[in-house]
């Protein structure tokens, strides 16, 4: 079988003889959208993280800016300080609680949310108000809110005859760990919400049906079908949590400042006070860069999170 | 008779966004012990909203749902002692096989052993034994189909409701499918409700047939009575494939199937003589499916003529035949409602 050999040879330019335009070219075309999403990543995060690392075995200070290598005098300047230790613990227990009870409020809100109701466009809107906030101004209402003498808590409470005098919700060490928490647990539950809300949406409706004609009761759909078919986004909003729990330093930098004497000090804070308002950069550097292992965890779990929703 | 199921002056409607939308104009129903009843008709005739409130999934506008004798409007589906099959089976993709059979029973707080115990005698029933482990992404269509009835008999539930169960399959595996369907109930004897838009399923399964159109019920009866019988004609035209050929006649619609549009020399009973112009023919499994208009009957009608194998009458495009249809096949409607009338006398009445 014999063909004409221009039929059978690939011909780089279409008949019509147009040439082929950038718009046409897709590996050109990949790198040119992505440039500006590197040349971020890379700027102001891949620089500022090698910087940290390079700054945490140095002697850099605020009056020395001069790099030499000082191996671990910095981490160990930092271990020394008994306050390093509190605000590593603190860091954990606020994440680790804030964490449960981000998830379990989230959960119960995204439920609400999910349900049909008159106005549930304005409960939804409602609701996400605390997340769109920039943290440092609702920060700064909540510190107004828990004053230690004309908090508007404190007035209801002497109202309803539940208080005599003020609580001094920031001036003891429990109370302000649990403001704080109470904070963030405030700001983030919204995020939580909706994000396991769109795990509930995309259950489909006959499994629940399903189980409903099975018998099952309201906790028995719940425990059984509901939660585990959205644990991934359950997963994936426990970890948001934890990560912007763990990381946040406005909260506690606008609420106590760490005080009252330290007892809320957190990593992210210490080591502003350390670096920046101390002077010892290469130590808030060395103390920074404990949030690191803990981000990695969690964004590894994110990610598998992420893939075995698409799994199932 | 025990009437399992029973609906009464059944009413649903929904309330969209800018209009009300009637499901259910006034359902009467009711389902014999131990009976196959198919609810037959096009999309959005009702028939899953149907479905749907006796399981107790939809509430009623209007009417009652009695189930054992009992009416159960306000029950939950739990209490009512249904079990449903899905159109999609619904299975949980989480759960095994095994824990999705059982999934029912500890909903019933049945002991770990009675429950073991049941869900292996479903499974050999349906021969899905050794799919117990699995998970139901790795079933195949078919197999999923089977654990989905074998969750919802462990239940020994007093009625199946079956929601199109056969449509995800595809058309080889359905027709096995169905007919195992069919054992799978006569074996267990209890009562189902099955919901389809397929004729063919409908009339191979059901005991009766529920033929619904527009939230009602246009006709109720046994398969071959809603064939040669029907109520009106959308019951004749739903119904039947080629459906049954109309001709308007002197403020009377006359009906006739297509396969008993025969050449007169194949009719021995009394006939109706029909000159029959041929204008195509069409070659399907072994029978003639031809298509062509009568023009002496009543108004110039196309319609079309099924002939079996066995009819060997030479015919050809574009000539007129000479055709008949035996005088105690034609059904008569009136144009106006639809419904069925007195036969009405034809001339060229041949005897």
């Amino acid at each position: 079988m014999t063909q004409a050999p221009t039929a059978t040879r690939p011909s780089a330019a279409p008949a019509t003889g147009r040439r082929r335009r950038l718009g046409d070219r897709e590996g050109p075309l990949a790198w040119l959208f992505l440039l500006p999403a590197v040349v971020y990543v890379v700027a102001l995060v891949g620089v500022p993280f090698v910087l940290a690392i390079g700054f945490a075995f140095s002697d850099v200070s605020a009056g020395d800016p001069s790099y030499d290598w000082a191996g671990l005098d910095a981490y160990r300047r930092a271990f020394d300080d008994p306050v390093f230790w509190q605000a590593l613990r603190n860091t954990l227990v606020f994440t680790g609680v804030s964490m449960v009870l981000i998830v379990l409020f989230g959960k119960v809100l995204a439920n609400i949310l999910i349900a049909d109701f008159r106005g549930k466009w304005l409960v939804r809107f409602l609701v996400l108000l605390p997340w769109t906030t920039p943290v440092a101004l609702s920060t700064v209402s909540w510190l107004w809110l828990l004053d230690s003498i004309f908090s508007p808590i404190d007035w209801i409470l002497r109202q309803v005859g539940l208080l005599e005098g003020n609580m001094y919700w920031l001036g003891r060490p429990t109370l302000a760990t649990a403001s704080v928490i109470a904070v963030h647990v405030w700001r983030l539950v919204p995020l939580a919400a909706v994000i396991m809300m769109a795990g509930l949406i995309a259950i489909p409706r006959d499994i629940d049906e399903a189980a409903r004609v099975d018998g099952a009761g309201f906790w028995r759909r719940m425990f059984e079908v509901t939660i585990p078919l959205t644990m991934p986004l359950i997963a994936v909003a426990a970890l948001f949590g934890a990560i912007f729990t763990f990381t946040d330093m406005a909260v506690v930098y606008v609420l106590t400042r760490g005080g009252p004497t330290n007892s809320t000090q957190v990593l992210a804070s210490w080591a502003f006070v350390r670096g920046i308002e101390g002077g010892d950069v290469a130590q808030g550097a060395a103390i920074a860069l404990f949030l690191f292992p803990l981000l990695l965890a969690a964004a590894v779990l994110i990610l598998r999170a992420v893939r075995r929703m698409q799994v199932m | 008779m025990t009437r399992i199921v029973e609906v009464r002056g059944l009413r649903k409607t929904f309330d969209g966004r800018h209009q009300q939308v009637e499901a259910l104009r006034g359902i009467d129903l009711a389902t014999a012990e131990g009976e196959y009843l198919v609810l037959l008709g096009p999309s959005g005739c009702g028939k899953t909203t149907l479905l749907r409130t006796i399981a107790g999934l939809e509430q009623p506008t209007q009417g009652e749902v009695l189930i054992g004798g009992n009416v159960v409007n306000e029950l939950p589906p739990r209490i009512r002692q249904v079990a449903m099959v899905f159109q999609s089976y619904a299975l949980y993709p989480h759960k095994t096989v095994r824990a999705n059979i059982v999934f029912p029973l500890k909903a019933q707080r049945m002991d770990r052993d009675a429950r073991e115990k049941k869900a292996r005698w479903a499974a050999d029933l349906l021969g899905i034994s050794h799919l117990l482990h699995r998970k139901p992404r790795e079933l195949s269509g078919g197999e999923r189909q089977r654990v989905a009835l074998a969750r919802a008999m462990v239940r020994e539930p007093a009625v199946f409701l079956l929601d199109e169960p056969l449509s995800n399959l595809d058309a080889k595996l359905r027709a096995s499918a169905r007919d195992e369907l069919k054992r799978f109930q006569q074996r267990i004897g209890t009562t189902t409700i099955y919901v389809t838009h397929d004729q063919a399923e409908a009339m191979g399964l059901g005991d009766r047939i529920a033929v619904m159109d527009a939230g009602r019920v246009r006709q109720l009866g046994h398969p071959r009575e809603v064939y040669d019988d029907p109520a009106d004609t959308f019951v004749a035209t739903f119904i039947g494939s080629p459906p049954m050929n109309l001709v308007r006649r002197d403020g009377v619609l006359v009906g006739f199937r297509p396969e008993h549009l025969l050449p007169a020399e194949v009719v021995r009973e009394r006939a109706v003589e029909i000159p029959f112009v041929v204008d195509r023919i069409e070659y399907l499994s072994g029978d003639r499916h031809v298509y062509g208009t009568v023009t002496t009957l009543g108004e110039a009608t196309r319609v079309i003529a099924r002939l079996p194998s066995t009819v060997a009458t030479p015919l050809t495009a574009g000539e007129t035949a000479d055709f008949t249809v035996a005088t105690d096949r034609l059904r008569f409607f009136a144009p106006e409602t639809g419904d069925r009338t007195d036969a009405v006398p034809l001339a060229w009445s041949r005897s």
